[in-house]
């Protein structure tokens, strides 16, 4: 590898390559330049410059007037995410464990309905999820958003943990249950301890599918149990008044942090678990 | 330390498919040692794994001490296991993948920590307690799996293929050390392998399966000197047995099977009952080294003459292909006999030692000559060898 790149440092196509990444990179990294401008100009700034334009005055005013309108939902897409992410992790490696180590007559047909799943729309699932959360009392509730995101989550957890359960030999469970051990010493002690990287896939995947959720949030919670991109969205699409660009910017630079998050603490498991499956021994 | 006894053992996953196991019957006495060979897909491992318990077996029963625990699950039958794969639990050291089944068991601490030492020492990895299996080789992984097995003190240990991962050296030294382990512990133990000569030199008792079929179960010398059929002489014997299609013939009253070197001819006379034999395609079975190079203490033997096809020197033995009857034939002959290839040899055989199977069924219909009055040949030159080794 470093043969072909060491030798001549500044030939042409090296040259190219390098302004072509570069430009994808500043491509890319507008949006997030304007955000970051934009939430700290003052409003007069915003009123008179354009969307580039550098801040005359850097201020925090739009952080802190975004934060007190959506303080109350960030909190509350905590609640909801993460007792939805963990128990439809938790159940999705059970899942996977089951299916793939403890196969049963019709466990692949399981399997395949299973990621169906994975395939449904948000939208075809909004009418007999309300229907459902209505007839249990959970309407307009976060339990009930929780329940629908874990259902939902357990599909795509599933396929994770089963694909990475099926390149664990046999043999394993077969020696565990010489020794003496049952379904859950073994899952306990022997798998779980091994599916770290795929814990964090699953992990970060729910996490950043629940936390970015919209429509279920809009359609499943009302008035203060709302998550924080039902807030955003709420704000943003205030008809009355003056656009304040500022606000709006920080409140979704607030949305985004905690995914963004997320993936710098535990990224790197991110990559080594989504190929670690692909690999056999 | 246990007895172990399969009655009538069946085994099928589904009306429709063909039985994985048909009416296996075995036996095998406290301390025994038991082999289970044949090729990939007979079913010698899915009757290991019916054994431990980790798969159920459509009928028959398994006794082990004389109780029948073919309903019971692994854990209840006392019995441990070394896979092919070692499976080592790959989280936990050496220490604790060796205690995880005497933890399990709720055995005390102090117990514990006593018997791994005991293991440890036995299979010399004290200096590796405290690594992941990951950290250690493969033949170190191995002795891991094995000292698993040891710790529980089972009544029964199953090997499922336990040297086949490791490199041919290492296999020779573990092959050996295994049957020290077992002449030192006595411990009844039951071995699946594809491999015959861990099958011959490990076994008291050997269970030579195809089609999930016991087709011989003995010891491995009645396997070796009376293959039951066809399969069993073709797969127990390296080199393998020389096959020689032919018919028998009736000349001056009795029936002898002729060979034909395309220089010579010879007759080999047949002692044993003629019944229904004549003009009946069958299969003489010859193992290479029973056929010997011609020399002056075995003059009352068969003789052919015959051309030196390819000559393939092992270092004990050099091997020596000719044609009989246009089959290819090996024949095993001492290192110092050297001939080149086109130049002819005087070969013997004892007609005592050459078998006979029916062309059709592949059994075996006996041997072709009698032993009485033959001169056992134990001191030629030619076949040193073969004879320190048996």
């Amino acid at each position: 590898m470093t043969s072909l790149v060491g030798k001549s440092p500044l030939s042409l196509s090296r040259i190219a390559i390098h302004v072509v990444l570069i430009a994808a990179c500043l491509l890319y990294l507008v949006p997030l330049v304007v955000m970051l401008l934009t939430s700290f100009k003052s409003p007069e700034d915003i009123s008179t410059g354009n969307l580039l334009s550098w801040p005359t005055v850097i201020t925090a005013i739009g952080w802190v007037k975004a934060w007190a309108t959506v303080d109350g939902y960030f909190w509350n897409s905590i609640k909801i995410t993460i007792p939805a992410v963990l128990i439809s992790t938790a159940i999705g490696a059970l899942n996977g464990y089951v299916l793939s180590m403890w196969r049963f007559r019709g466990s692949q047909l399981f399997f395949g309905l299973l990621l169906f799943g994975c395939f449904l729309p948000f939208q075809t699932v909004l009418l007999p999820a309300s229907f459902t959360l209505g007839k249990m009392g959970l309407a307009s509730t976060t339990t009930g958003l929780v329940f629908v995101h874990i259902v939902y989550g357990l599909a795509f957890t599933t396929l994770f943990f089963r694909n990475y359960y099926v390149s664990i030999p046999d043999a394993l469970v077969k020696a565990a249950r010489l020794d003496g051990a049952g379904f859950f010493t073994i899952f306990g002690k022997i798998i779980l301890p091994m599916s770290t990287p795929i814990v964090m896939v699953c992990l970060i995947w729910q996490f950043t599918q629940i936390w970015n959720d919209f429509l279920f949030g809009v359609v499943f919670s009302s008035g203060d149990s709302q998550p924080i991109t039902v807030a955003l969205n709420n704000l943003v699409n205030t008809s009355t008044g003056v656009k304040e660009y500022n606000v709006d910017m920080a409140a979704a630079m607030i949305a985004g942090l905690p995914t963004l998050l997320v993936y710098i603490v535990a990224g790197k498991y991110f990559v080594r678990g989504l190929t670690a499956g692909a690999v056999k021994g | 330390m246990a007895t172990l006894e399969l009655r009538n053992v069946n085994k099928t996953y589904g009306a429709s498919l063909p039985d994985t196991l048909k009416n296996i019957e075995l036996q095998i006495k406290d301390g025994e040692f038991l082999i289970l060979v044949g090729p990939s897909g007979c079913g010698k491992s899915t009757l290991m794994n019916c054994i431990a318990g980790l798969e159920n077996i459509s009928g028959g029963a398994i006794l082990i001490d004389g109780v029948d625990v073919s309903g019971t699950s692994p854990k209840d039958r006392d019995i441990a296991m070394v896979f092919q794969s070692y499976a080592l639990y790959p989280t936990m050291s050496v220490k604790e993948n060796i205690e995880f089944g005497l933890k399990i068991r709720k055995m005390p601490q102090s117990a514990i920590d006593e018997e791994v030492a005991r293991v440890a020492k036995l299979l010399q990895i004290e200096h590796l307690l405290n690594r992941k299996p990951g950290q250690l080789s493969g033949g170190q992984q191995q002795r891991v799996a094995m000292g698993r097995a040891l710790a529980r003190r089972p009544k029964i240990y199953l090997f499922d293929e336990p040297l086949s991962n490791l490199d041919a050296k290492l296999r020779v030294e573990m092959r050996t050390e295994m049957k020290l382990m077992h002449q030192r512990l006595k411990t009844t133990t039951v071995y699946v392998t594809h491999d015959q000569i861990e099958a011959m030199t490990l076994g008291d008792k050997v269970a030579v399966m195809k089609d999930g079929i016991v087709q011989q179960f003995g010891t491995p010398k009645e396997i070796y000197n009376n293959p039951a059929n066809l399969f069993v002489a073709s797969f127990i014997g390296s080199p393998p047995m020389n096959f020689i299609p032919l018919r028998l013939q009736r000349k001056d009253g009795r029936l002898v099977a002729l060979l034909d070197s395309g220089q010579a001819r010879c007759e080999l006379p047949m002692s044993m009952s003629d019944a229904g034999l004549e003009d009946r395609e069958v299969i003489l079975g010859l193992r290479p080294e029973q056929i010997l190079l011609a020399s002056a203490d075995t003059a009352g033997l068969p003789t052919i003459r015959a051309e030196v096809q390819v000559t393939e020197p092992t270092g004990p033995d050099t091997l020596v292909f000719v044609d009989l009857n246009q089959s290819k034939v090996c024949c095993r002959l001492a290192p110092d006999v050297a001939p080149q290839v086109g130049e002819s040899l005087n070969l013997q055989f004892d007609p005592s030692k050459v078998l006979l199977f029916d062309a059709k069924s592949g059994e075996r219909l006996g041997v072709l000559g009698a032993t009485a009055g033959k001169p056992q040949p134990t001191e030629r030159v030619g076949n040193v060898t073969q004879i320190n080794r048996n």
